[in-house]
Formats: C-alpha cells, structure tokens, sequence
C-alpha cells in the first residue's frame, strides 16, 4: 500500500461520505426547499472527490491522458447542471405557493 | 470574427480533449485530426448563421478573470458542503430557513445567471428565481447566518469582477 493507494482512498471515502450526507439530509430536513440544499450540494463535492480518486488512479496507472480529461469533464458539467436542476426544481415549487418551513418562533423569518 | 476563431479553437481544443488522436505521422489519426477540424469548422458555420456566437453564447472576454473566481468559487463549495453536512448530522438539526430578497446590480443577464449558480452553489442558499422588476434574486437559505452572508455582497463584488465592471 503506497502514498497513492491512501490518497485514492481517502477520495474515495470522502465522497462516499457526502452522497450518503446528500441521502440523510433528504430524510432529516423538515420541507421541500431545504431538502434542496443537502441534495443539490453535497452531491457535487461527492462527484468531485470520487473523480479526483480516479483521476490519481488513472495517472498511477499511466492511462491515455484522454481518460483523464473525461474525468474533469465530468466534473465541469455536475456544477453547471446541479444548481440549474435546485433552481428548475425550487422555482417550480415557489411559482405553485408552496411556503417554506420556518423555525416556530423564528420572527425574522418572512414568509412571501 | 474573433469570437469565430476562438470558438473554433476552444472547439477543436475540446475536440483533442476527447479523442486524443493528434499523432498526424499515422494515417489513421491524421485523417481522424482533419475530420475533427472539419466538424469544427462545420459547428462555427451553423452557430454563426443561428447568430449565437455573441457575449453569451461563447463568453470567452470572461476566461482570463474566470481564472480567479473559479478557484475562491470552489473553495466555497467545499466549505458549503461541510457546512451543509455539519447541519445534516448535527442531533439538534440546527437550521432557520428562510427566503430572502437579495439586490442584483450585475449588469448583464450572463453574470445574473454566474452570480445565482454560485449562491447556490455556496454555503446553505439555493436561488430560487430572478425578480426582473425589482431586479433582485429570491434565495431560499439554510440558516439566518448564511442568508447574511449573501446579503453582505461580497459574492456580487467577486462576479462584478468577473464581468469586468467593478
């Protein structure tokens, strides 16, 4: 087991971590709108750390640096496309009335 | 007809990014590079008759300053995603949600729509939509802390920057 093997695995964890954060903040949070924010983010930094996993495997293992490029590819279009996919989704649900929860007792917080 | 000629590089550039068949002594790849500048030039010819080769279509005056937001926009989102999972496992759940009104100066729809990605992007705030009228953004956000956050502007100087007005 070499420094490679540890890093590879730590991504690795890492990411395992976040996307069952995403799956557990989808069960715990009280409404739509914040269920949006565990399910719409930590998938990314998921993603993210499991391609940097690869992206350390396919250069120790000296693939065609094409693999490697898929890879960031990858990467470039989960950040695009998961915000536009919360927005699409939250806008939807905002545009039909659905009110967000708020903390009782939370006066600050405004419900439009 | 810069804009052209940078989208027909970025394009083959994305073309070699894929393929990898740049070796021009072998037939094979050599045929394979010349059918790639093909398609690109093919690509340019069809987006510059749909005239969508404009600021918005192909942002490239954006790249050079992107170079520095993109990195502080990434560290923020592995911030978030902490923050986020803090607040998931955390016993109590400590979360206020709310939705705010937050003021939108950017000048151009391109930047409205860099600056909303990265609001929800970062830490606790998913933009919900854009209110033209007033021009401002409607952000639902995880806790009272993160809604200041944004409401503080500091985000909207980074993408102003970006845009290249402030």
């Amino acid at each position: 087991m070499n420094a490679m093997d540890i890093a590879v695995g730590i991504f690795l964890a890492l990411g395992c971590f976040f996307a069952l954060t995403g799956a557990v903040g989808i069960v715990r949070m009280p409404d739509f709108f914040s269920r949006l924010h565990p399910a719409g983010k930590n998938d990314t930094l998921a993603v993210t750390s499991i391609m940097i996993a690869l992206l350390i495997r396919t250069v120790e293992y000296d693939y065609h640096w094409t693999v490697a490029t898929k890879l960031l590819l990858i990467v470039g279009i989960i950040f695009v496309t998961a915000p536009a996919a919360s927005h699409a989704i939250s806008k939807a649900a905002f545009l039909d009335g659905l009110k967000p929860w708020t903390k009782p007792g939370d006066t600050e917080a405004s419900n439009e | 007809m810069a804009r052209r000629v940078s989208l027909l590089i970025a394009l083959f550039a994305f073309w070699a990014m894929l393929s990898g068949q740049l070796d021009i002594t072998v037939f094979g790849q050599a045929f394979l590079t010349v059918c790639g500048v093909i398609s690109c030039l093919f690509v340019v010819w069809i987006a510059s008759r749909m005239g969508i080769i404009d600021m918005e279509g192909h942002p490239v005056h954006l790249a050079l300053r992107a170079i520095a937001y993109v990195p502080w926009l990434f560290w923020q989102i592995v911030l978030s995603n902490f923050d986020v999972a803090m607040r998931v496992w955390h016993p109590s759940r400590p979360i206020a949600p709310r939705i705010i009104r937050v003021p939108n100066t950017t000048r151009s729809d391109l930047a409205t729509v860099i600056y909303a990605n990265s609001i929800t992007l970062t830490p606790g705030t998913v933009t919900i939509g854009v209110d033209s009228a007033t021009n401002e953004l409607i952000v639902h956000a995880l806790t009272k802390e993160t809604a200041d956050a944004v409401l503080t502007g500091d985000m909207e100087r980074r993408v102003k920057r970006l845009e290249g007005v402030a």
